[in-house]
Parts: C-alpha cells; structure tokens; sequence
C-alpha cells in the first residue's frame, strides 16, 4: 500500500474520533460532572436522528429540522430530569442503572408508535453535498469535513462555558460538592436540570448531525452506547479534554486496527481501553478518586 | 407521518381478529363440544414467532401481514377449520429462541410453527421442532443448515438459503464482465456462507477474488474498509449487507466516489425495500434475489395491489415469503381435509406444492428449501428493476441432509 493510503486511512480516522467526540461529549458532562450512569444516552442519541428525519421532512431542509429538533430535545431532557432522574441524585448509581435502563425500552417503544420499523435516510444539504477528490478513485465529502469543523466548535465552546464562565464554576462547584454549593445560595436543582437537559440535547444533536451519513433505524442508539462510554472511561470521567483525546484515540485504534489487523478490530478498542485502565485506573485526564 | 399507518395489520386489528375468531369458536362450540364432532370444527393453532421490535421488525410484521392476508382470502379457514393463532415477538434475540419456542410447542400445544427471521433463531427454534413437532413453515431465516443437517419431515422454508444468495452472483458477475471481484460482508454465520456459496460457483468459472473483507456484525462503521476497496482498485464488489447497514453501506459507497470506478453488486437485501433512505446512492447497484418489485407476473401484479390494500405498505420480498407460508400450510390442511392427525399425508402434499407464487414458480427440494429462479436486478429510479434471470429453478445442496 503506498504512502497515500495511510494519509486517507488518518484522515477517516480523525473524521471517526470527532464523530465520537460529538456523541460522547453529552455523556461525559453527564456522567463526569453530575455523576449520573446514563444508559439512555443512546436513545437520545436516536431521538436526535429522527427528529432529524421528520423535521426534515417536514420542513424540507435540515438545518431547519435541527433547528426545531433543539427545542424538543431540550425539553425530553428537562422533563426526564425532572420527573424521573431528579429523583436519584442520593440514590446508589445501582437506581440509575435501572431507571435508564428502562428509558431505553421507553424510548424504543415510543419510536416504533411514532415512526414506525422502517429504515430512513436523511438527505445530505445542497450547499454541502460535494466531495474532494483525494486519491485517482476516492473522493471525501464535503458534509464529513463539515461534522469535524461543528465538533471542534462545540470542543472549544465547551471547554470555554465550563473553565472560563460563572455557569461552568458553579456546576463544577456542584459536582464536587453539592451541600456546599446549595448552602452558599445557589439553585443546585435548578442547575443539574439544566446540565442534564444539555446533555440530552448535545446527543440529540449529535444525532442529527450524523443522520445524513448515519441511517436512521430502530435500535441505532444501541450502537453508539458502549463506544461513547469507552470513551468516557479512556478519557478520565467529567474531563472534556480527555474524552476528545479519547475519541481521538479510539478514531485511530479502530480504523488502523481494521486495516492492519482485521481479525482482531472488534477487541482492539477494548483492548485499548483494559491497558489505559490498568496504567491509570482514573483514565488519561481523570481526577484519581 | 404516513410510516403510522405502513406497520399494517397492527397489534390491536390482530387481536380483534384473533377476538373474531375465538368467539365464533365459542358460539360453535356451544353446538359441537367434541373435538372433529362433524367435520373437524375445532380451531387449528399456528403458532407464529416473528420479530416486531429491533431491527428486524418490519421483516417480522411484513411476513406475518401478509400470511394472515392469505389466510383472510381463504376465509380465515385451513381445510375446514376456524384458525387461532399465537402471535409471539422473538425480538430476533438467539437468547430468547429456545423459552419462546418451548412456550409454543409445549405451553400452547401449536399445530403450525410459523418464523423466525433471523438464523441464529432459526437453529434453536429447528432444533426443538425437527422430528416430533408442529410442521414448522420458516418464512425467511436463511442459514443453510435449517434445510441441511438439521433438515426434517416437518420442516419447510418459504424464503432462501444463505447457498442461494451467493451460487447465482459469480456467474452473474462474470457474464457483467468483472473478473476481479472484492467480497465485503457481514462477518457472522450468514455473511460467511454467502460468501463461501458465491465462491464456489465464481472461482472455477475463472473469476479472482482480489481479497475477503469481512466487517465485524452488526457494526456500520465502514469508512476505513472503503479506503482499503478503493486502494484493491477491483473491478467489481460482491456484498452481503441488510437493513441499516446496507443502507449506510449503499450511501458510503456512493459518497466516497467509488461508483465511478468500481461496480457495487450484493445479495438482494442490500437494496431491498431501503428505495427510500437509500435514494440516488443506490442508482445502478445490482443485486440477485427471487424477487423483484416489479416482476411482471399476474400473480405479483395481483399480490401487490391486495398487500398495498390490506396493509397501506409496498409489499417486498419479505411479504412475498409471508404469503407463501400461509399458502403451503393452506395446501397442507386443504389436502387433508384439517385432519391434523394425518400428518404424513400432510406432509406430502406440502412436499409436492406448486405454488404460482409473487416471485414465479416455486417448488420445494427433497430437503424441503424453495427450488426458484434468481433474478439480477438493477435500482433504476429507486425500484429495482429485473435486467435477467440469473439462475433458473435454482436449488440447494442440502449438505448434510438425510431427506436429500
């Protein structure tokens, strides 16, 4: 294989860690930053895809779908941590296991009533729908480099609200001690709704993005589950930073692992994962407990 | 959100039907206490165990839509006998094969086991039914030991076997002009077969194999694996993808600009019934199946319009296997009269049916798997059109089978 192979199989490689990125950002916020264990992740991740699909269809464009979408998934993500999630921030994670557990069967049952068992496409916007001619027979479209250039932008916004602003001191204030914060005034209920409500519509969005080169299809959330919580893990729970280099490094893994060593590429991810664990228990940016 | 209305014959019409049916067996029964009194009134149990939920549901309710479509046709009566049936989800999980199938056989005592999709499923449910059990009509499931080893007297299959998806390609590949032909599929039991099948006939007809990408089940991540198709430099691509991932795999190839310099061929299931999500990336894709939308036959034409009525869905392959399950359980009881007693009778009449079937004559082997013809289909303006018949009365060779 010549040199230019390797530089296209870089490039899916990095495109695939931002993909990661995108969907495990909303997990790690969750997770990381108000301790929760978050099994319904994907289903939110799905939730994102068909609205995506619908609005989409409805309105003709998706940029219009996502705009509307947003609104919707924040508002499943508020009434989710207010009537169900709200309920356990005392409880063993054992509870919240359980609780989005069952979210899944919901939210699984509730696509089929709304949008039934069929496979769906979504298309890809005019403006973005070319491709750049990398090598004499492949192209790379236009809409992939598009999805990387949003994930550094919701990277950097990310990191920014929650190192740099008053909104990120408190919930990082809040996490670790919520008693503390609550005495000192703040509206810590009022807080986590609106993180938990964040990270439903961050995996929503992610969703929606990747609909046009994803298909939307029942159970599609089950896919992305595990991945992003490897990611997670890799990184260092409730660290941004680390779950992009964790995405990163799982991007580079997989693909590379699928290419040089086929036979192996559905362990090597997890093989990844078992030897960072064991060289830092806390994962690469995690705080040690 | 039209999709509301596609999911057909719902859970609730069934169970009003399945109302329908007990309680005029109740009223008849008020008449007739004894089991055969006159003319056999008592209910025949069809015991069906499909997946409606995951991935595999609208195979699931499409195959039993249109079975209980035959049914209906035939005035909900097989050979005489008011039907009852049990309707379970097998949610296409191999875990659960073996407790719901055990609850059909034993718990509700089925004289007809109707499924699975799915042939992981398909080996746990054969194996409990082979021999002693209810005659088992399998509507899709493909793996070719359900007709090859663990083939039976009262098993048969409406559908395929994985044999039948790969033999036909090579040569169809070859009379298309590819020599240099990469092989890409899912890398589990029926993924593997297909592609052994498609071997078999492409390799001494003097095809080459560049090189066997399988992709780890049920994974869609295939952007690395088309870089690597891309660098081959084939001239053609066999595949074996299905549902969401030949969806994404139909729309990745087109997007990474492969259409221009490699031909994209596979088993039927990558672009059938996905005209819609797939859209312009599945233009000019070629396929073999025993179907095809638009196969000009009268009993098609027919089929279709009466599918498209009853459910408000386009029928596809998957309905087609459905109807003709009804259709052979139909033949069976109707040659004995409901008489589930004589069961070899039974058997030998389902063994000898000719059904004029959606997809063209279909007969069955000795090993009771569909002897019928394969078609090499084109998607042209999202439907996938017959270019030729690419196997006439195409048969399986039942490895391993004693009946054989």
């Amino acid at each position: 294989m010549e040199l230019s192979f390797y530089l296209v199989q870089l490039l899916n490689a990095i495109q695939y860690g931002f993909l990661l990125f995108l969907v495990a950002s909303g997990l790690t916020l969750l997770f990381g930053i108000m301790g929760i264990i978050n099994l319904a992740h994907g289903s939110f991740y799905m939730i994102g895809a068909y609205l995506a699909y619908w609005l989409t269809g409805v309105t003709g464009n998706l940029w219009l779908g996502i705009l509307l979408g947003l609104p919707i998934a924040l508002l499943v993500g508020y009434l989710v941590e207010r009537f169900a999630i709200s309920f356990l921030y005392q409880r063993d994670h054992l509870y919240q296991v359980l609780l989005t557990f069952a979210m899944i069967l919901i939210f699984n049952e509730l696509q089929q009533i709304l949008w039934g068992t069929d496979v769906h496409g979504v298309a890809i916007p005019e403006i973005l729908a070319g491709s750049i001619p990398l090598t004499e027979n492949q192209s790379y479209p236009i809409y992939r480099l598009f999805i990387s250039a949003v994930c550094i932008a919701i990277a950097c916004g990310m990191s920014w609200v929650i190192q740099k602003t008053r909104l990120g001191m408190m919930i990082r204030a809040g996490a670790s001690n919520r008693e503390m914060v609550q005495s000192l005034g703040i509206d810590v209920n009022r807080l986590f709704a609106l993180v938990f409500s964040c990270g439903v519509a961050l995996a929503a969005f992610a969703g929606m993005l990747a609909s046009p080169v994803d298909s939307v299809y029942p159970g599609m959330g089950e896919n992305v589950l595990i991945i992003s919580f490897v990611v997670v893990v890799i990184g260092g729970t409730g660290s941004i930073k680390g779950a992009f280099v964790g995405a990163m490094l799982i991007g580079l893994v997989s693909t590379f692992g699928k290419v040089l060593l086929p036979e192996m590429a559905s362990i090597m991810v997890y093989a990844l994962m078992a030897a960072i664990l064991l060289w830092r228990p806390q994962g690469l940016f995690g705080r040690a407990a | 959100m039209t999709e509301k209305n596609q999911n057909g014959i719902s859970r609730r019409d069934l169970i009003i039907k399945g109302a329908v049916v007990t309680a005029g067996l109740a009223a008849s029964s008020v008449l007739v206490p004894a089991r055969f009194a006159i003319g056999g009134q008592a209910k025949v149990k069809v015991g069906i165990l499909l997946p409606y939920t995951g991935t595999y549901a609208k195979l699931g309710t499409h195959i039993r839509d249109a079975m209980l479509m035959r049914f209906a046709e035939a005035n909900n009566m097989l050979g005489g006998r008011p039907i009852e049936f049990v309707d379970i989800d097998s949610e296409a999980k191999p875990a659960k094969a073996q407790q719901l199938t055990d609850k059909l056989i034993k718990k509700e005592n089925v004289d007809f086991l109707v499924g699975p999709v799915h042939s992981v499923v398909g080996m746990a449910m054969v194996k409990m039914a082979r021999g002693n059990g209810p005659i088992t009509v399998i509507p899709n499931a493909g793996a070719d030991q359900l007709t090859g080893v663990l083939c039976a007297p009262n098993v048969f299959r409406t559908s395929f076997s994985s044999h039948q998806m790969g033999y036909p390609g090579g040569p169809a590949m070859l009379e298309d002009g590819h020599k240099r032909v990469v092989l890409m599929y899912w890398n589990y039991g029926f993924g593997k077969q297909v592609a052994a099948a498609f071997k078999k006939s492409f390799l001494p007809a003097g095809g080459t194999i560049v090189k066997e990408i399988p992709t780890p089940f049920p994974k869609v991540d295939f952007q690395a694996y088309l870089t690597e198709l891309a660098a081959l430099k084939p001239d053609a691509v066999y595949t074996f993808y299905a549902g969401g991932g030949a969806v994404k795999f139909v729309k990745d190839f087109a997007a990474a600009g492969l259409k221009k310099s490699i031909k994209l061929y596979g088993a039927g299931f990558l672009t059938e019934g996905l005209g819609a999500a797939q859209g312009d990336a599945a233009e000019g894709v070629r396929t073999i199946l025993h179907y095809a939308d638009t196969l000009d036959n009268p009993a098609n034409q027919r089929f279709r319009a009466a599918f498209k009525a009853a459910t408000g869905a386009s029928a596809d392959v998957y309905a087609v296997q459905g109807y003709d399950a009804g259709e052979l359980i139909l033949r069976g009881m109707n040659a004995v009269k409901g008489d589930t007693g004589a069961r070899a009778e039974m058997i030998a009449a389902m063994e000898n049916a000719v059904i004029d079937s959606p997809r063209g004559q279909l007969r069955f082997s000795k090993s009771h798997n569909p002897i019928h013809d394969i078609y090499l289909r084109e998607v042209v303006k999202g439907e996938n059109r017959v270019v030729r018949v690419a196997a006439k009365d195409q048969d399986d060779p039942a490895t391993g089978c004693s009946m054989a």
